[in-house]
C-alpha cells in the first residue's frame, strides 16, 4: 500500500453483507489525488456496492473509509466516511453520479445546478426572505458558477428547460455537471459512458480528463467500456465475487491472468481483455 | 404542472398538454348503442332497433324500481304503490328511446361534436386568462391587493360580504401554509387543520389565563403551532406518501379529540370565547369593559359594528398578503430549491448535500405557523370557537384549495380559496346538496386542468453580466 500522503481516498478492509450473501470482502485500495481510477468487473462483481459505501448509501459491516481533504496536517483533515449520513459525506467533498441518471427532473437544469451548491450558499431564511446583501452575493455567485458549468458541458441552451425533457447524452453531462458544482475533492461516475455512442464515449473520454487537468479533482470510475478505461485511467482496479482480484496501471491489470480468468472464464486461452461492449 | 400558457408548449415537453380533454359525449354511449352500426338508411329498422333497446332499459328499470319504490312497508304489511315504479319506468323507457333515437340519426354526435368544440373554446379562453395574468404577476397582484383594499369603501360592501372575504384570506393564508409542506415539500399532510386548532386555542386560552392580546398571541400563536409542527414532524420524517398522509391524518384527529375532552381546559364541545382584536388597546364594541376605551370613543365617530369588520378585514388583508409574499419568496430560496430536490428525488438530493431531516422539518414547522397564525385569526374573528370547527373536513378543504388552485401557484390558490368558501355560501339554499355540487366541480377541475386551475410555470434565471 502506497503512503497516505497523496492519497485522497483510502479504503481498508471494507465488507459488507446483505443477510446471508457477502458483497463485498475486504476490499482495500487508495485513489491517489488527481488520479483517474478506474473500477472494473463483471456484472455483479459489486462495484456499484463499492461506490455505495463509499457514499453513505450502505454502511460498511466493517472497515474504514477514509477521506484525505489535503493540507499538510494528515491527521487533522482525515475523515471517517464509513458512519456518517450521505449529505454529510457529500459535503466533505465527495460528489457521485448514477448509473442510471438521476436528476431533478422537474426543475431546470439550471436549479440543478443551484441545488447541488446547497453547501454554499446562505441558507438562512431571515437573510433569504429580506435579501440581506449576503444572501443576494451567494445567489449571484451560485448562478455564475451554475451558469459556467452549463458552458462547460455545452449545455447552454438547456439551462431553463427542465432536465427530464432533455437528451439523453444531455442529462448525462447535466449530471457530472451536478457533481461538479458541489466542488467535490472526490467525484465517484458509475458508470458515465453507459448508453452513448462510440463518438460520445470518446467525448466523454476528453471530457474526465479535461475535469481532472482543469479542476483538480480526483476521478474514481466505474466503467464497462474498456476503451474509456484503458485509455484515461492511471489505475485500474478490479472486482469479482465482491474482492480485489488486481490493481495495478491498466497495462499490469490487462495482463494478470486472474484478470482474464475472471472475464473471459478458466478455458480461455485469449491472453489479454478484450474490450466487448458492455462486459 | 403543465405549463401555464396552452398554445406555445414546447414539443419535446414530456408533460401532457393542458387542452382540455373535452368530454366528448359519443366516447361515453353505452356499449349496447354503439354495437349497432348507424342504421339511417332503414328508418324502419332504426325505430325498431331503438324500441327493443328502450324496452331493455325499462325491464332494468322495472326490476330495480319495482321493490324500491313500488313496495311499501306500513307498520306490519306491504302496501303495493305500483304508479310510482310505473312513472319511473316509463320515464327510463321515454329517455333511452329519445338517447337511442339521437345516436342513430346522428344529431347526438353533431351535437357532442359542437359540445366538445364550445368547451374545447372555452377552456383556451379559461387557459389564455392566466397567461396574461401570468405575464404581468407583480403588476396584477398590486391590482388586487389595491381592489381588495378599497372594498369596504366601495358601495356594495356589506359586514356578510367582509365576514365571507375575511374568511377567505384565512383559507389563502393556510393554503400558503399547507402549500409550503405540500407543493414545495412534497409531504402530503391531511391533517392540517391540527395547527389551525393550536393557533385558535392558543389565543383563546391565553387571552382567558394571561390576558394575552390578540396581538401578542398572533406571533405567540404561530410559536406554539411551529411547535406542533416540530412534534409531528420528528416522528415522521422517515416516511414517505400514504403512511405520511396516514399519520398526519391521525395527528388532526388525535388533536380535535383532545380539544373534545380536555373538557376542564377547552371547555370541551361547548368550546371557549376569544375576545374580539383590539386596536391598540381600542375595543370595537358599544361600550367598553371598565379601564379600556372603544374605537369610536376616541375617533370621535357613531358606533358601527361595521368598524370591527373593515378592521379585521384589512388587518386579515396584510396578513395574508405577507404569507403570500413568503411563499413567493421561499419558493426561490436555497429551503425552496431543496424541498423541491427532496420531492424529486430524495437520494439524489441528500448526495447533493441536502440535510433531509432538517429541511422536511423546516417544511414543517414553517406550514404550521401559518396555520397557527390563520387560527389565531378565525378565534378574533369569530370570537367563540369550539372543536367542531376542525374537523377533517377542514384539512381536506384546505388541501383542495392547494390541488384545485395548482401547487405552488398563488393566484390559483387565491382563486381557488374564494371558490371553496364563496360557493358553499353562494349555494347555500342547497343545503347538504352543495357539497355534492362542490365535489363535482372538483372532479371536473381535476379532469379538466390536473395541474389545477392555473399551474405553475418555471422561473426562468436569465444570465447575469458578471464582473469577474
Amino acid at each position: 500500500m502506497p503512503t497516505e500522503l497523496g492519497n485522497v481516498l483510502a479504503v481498508r478492509n471494507v465488507s459488507i453483507r446483505f443477510g446471508g450473501l457477502t458483497a463485498l470482502t475486504d476490499i482495500a485500495f487508495a485513489v491517489r489525488r488527481g488520479s483517474i481510477t478506474a473500477v472494473i468487473g463483471p456484472n455483479g462483481a459489486g462495484k456499484t456496492t463499492l461506490f455505495n459505501c463509499i457514499t453513505g448509501f450502505y454502511r460498511p459491516a466493517s472497515g474504514t473509509i477514509r477521506l484525505f481533504q489535503g493540507g499538510a496536517d494528515l491527521e487533522r483533515t482525515r475523515r471517517a466516511l464509513e458512519r456518517l449520513p450521505i449529505h454529510r459525506i457529500a459535503r466533505l467533498g465527495v460528489a457521485r453520479t448514477y448509473q442510471n441518471t438521476r436528476l431533478f427532473a422537474g426543475m431546470t437544469a439550471l436549479e440543478n445546478l443551484l441545488v447541488a451548491q446547497h453547501a454554499f450558499v446562505a441558507r438562512g431564511l431571515v437573510p433569504g426572505l429580506i435579501g440581506t446583501p449576503r444572501y443576494r452575493r451567494a445567489e449571484a455567485e451560485a448562478e455564475r458558477r451554475a451558469w459556467s458549468w452549463l458552458t462547460f458541458m455545452g449545455l447552454d441552451a438547456a439551462a431553463n428547460r427542465r432536465a427530464g425533457t432533455l437528451a439523453y447524452g444531455q442529462q448525462r453531462r447535466l449530471e457530472i455537471a451536478r457533481a461538479m458544482a458541489a466542488r467535490p475533492a472526490l467525484i465517484c461516475l458509475d458508470e458515465p459512458a453507459a448508453g452513448l455512442n462510440p463518438q460520445e464515449a470518446l467525448e466523454l473520454n476528453g471530457l474526465i480528463r479535461r475535469l481532472r487537468g482543469e479542476f483538480g479533482v480526483s476521478v474514481l470510475l466505474i466503467e464497462h467500456h474498456m476503451g474509456v478505461v484503458m485509455s484515461i485511467s492511471d489505475h485500474v482496479i478490479v472486482l469479482d465475487h465482491g474482492q480485489v482480484i488486481s490493481q495495478g496501471t491498466p497495462a499490469e491489470v490487462q495482463r494478470d491472468p486472474k484478470v482474464v480468468k475472471a472475464y473471459l472464464g478458466e478455458e480461455d486461452p485469449q491472453p489479454r481483455v478484450r474490450a466487448s461492449g458492455g462486459a | 404542472m403543465d405549463p401555464a400558457k396552452p398554445a406555445p408548449l414546447p414539443p419535446a415537453s414530456a408533460q401532457p398538454a393542458p387542452v382540455p380533454q373535452a368530454s366528448l359525449p359519443q366516447g361515453s354511449a353505452p356499449p349496447l348503442a354503439s354495437r349497432t352500426p348507424r342504421a339511417r338508411e332503414g328508418g324502419m329498422l332504426s325505430w325498431g332497433a331503438a324500441l327493443g333497446d328502450a324496452a331493455l332499459a325499462a325491464g332494468v328499470a322495472a326490476v330495480l324500481f319495482v321493490p324500491i319504490l313500488g313496495l311499501v312497508l306500513d307498520r306490519n304489511k306491504i302496501e303495493p304503490h305500483l304508479l310510482r315504479p310505473a312513472l319511473a319506468v316509463l320515464a327510463v323507457f321515454a329517455g333511452r328511446l329519445t338517447f337511442g333515437l339521437a345516436v342513430r340519426s346522428g344529431a347526438w354526435s353533431m351535437g357532442g361534436a359542437g359540445l366538445a368544440r364550445l368547451t374545447r373554446l372555452l377552456a383556451a379562453r379559461l387557459g389564455a386568462m392566466p397567461g396574461a395574468l401570468a405575464a404581468r404577476p407583480v403588476r396584477g397582484g398590486l391590482l388586487a391587493i389595491a381592489v381588495l383594499g378599497a372594498l369596504p369603501a366601495l358601495p356594495f360592501s356589506s359586514n356578510y360580504l367582509l365576514h365571507v372575504m375575511s374568511l377567505t384570506f384565512i383559507y389563502v393564508l393556510l393554503a400558503m401554509g399547507l402549500n409550503i409542506v405540500v407543493g414545495l415539500a412534497g409531504l402530503l399532510d391531511l391533517g392540517y387543520v391540527a395547527f389551525y386548532a393550536v393557533g385558535a386555542y392558543s389565543y383563546a386560552l391565553l387571552a382567558k389565563h394571561a390576558d394575552v392580546s390578540f396581538w401578542l398571541a398572533l406571533p405567540a400563536g404561530a410559536l406554539i403551532a411551529a411547535g406542533a409542527g416540530c412534534l409531528l414532524g420528528f416522528p415522521v420524517l422517515r416516511m414517505h406518501g400514504d403512511y405520511l398522509a396516514i399519520v398526519t391524518l391521525g395527528f388532526g384527529e388525535i388533536v380535535r379529540l383532545l380539544l373534545v375532552n380536555l373538557v376542564g381546559l377547552t371547555g370541551g364541545p361547548n368550546g371557549i370565547v376569544a375576545p374580539h382584536p383590539t386596536l391598540f388597546g381600542l375595543v370595537f364594541a358599544a361600550t367598553a369593559p371598565p379601564g379600556r376605551r372603544t374605537f369610536h370613543e376616541a375617533f370621535g365617530l357613531e358606533f358601527a359594528p361595521t368598524h370591527r369588520y373593515v378592521f379585521l378585514y384589512l388587518a386579515i388583508l396584510v396578513f395574508m398578503v405577507g404569507a403570500v409574499w413568503v411563499f413567493l419568496r421561499l419558493k426561490h430560496m436555497p429551503i425552496g430549491r431543496a424541498w423541491e430536490a427532496l420531492k424529486e428525488d430524495e437520494v439524489a438530493a441528500r448526495a447533493a448535500g441536502i440535510n433531509p431531516t432538517t429541511t422536511k422539518l423546516a417544511a414543517f414547522v414553517l406550514g404550521a405557523s401559518f396555520g397557527g397564525i390563520g387560527g389565531v385569526f378565525y378565534a378574533g374573528m369569530e370570537g367563540f370557537i369550539n372543536p367542531s370547527s376542525f374537523t377533517f373536513i377542514e384539512s381536506a378543504m384546505i388541501l383542495a384549495i392547494v390541488v384545485l388552485g395548482g401547487m405552488g401557484s398563488v393566484a390559483g390558490v387565491a382563486l381557488a380559496a374564494l371558490g371553496i368558501t364563496l360557493l358553499p355560501e353562494l349555494f347555500r339554499e342547497f343545503g347538504n346538496y352543495r357539497m355534492l355540487v362542490f365535489g363535482l366541480a372538483m372532479v371536473f377541475i381535476m379532469v379538466w386542468r390536473p395541474g389545477g386551475l392555473l399551474a405553475v410555470s418555471r422561473r426562468s434565471i436569465a444570465r447575469r453580466a458578471h464582473a469577474d
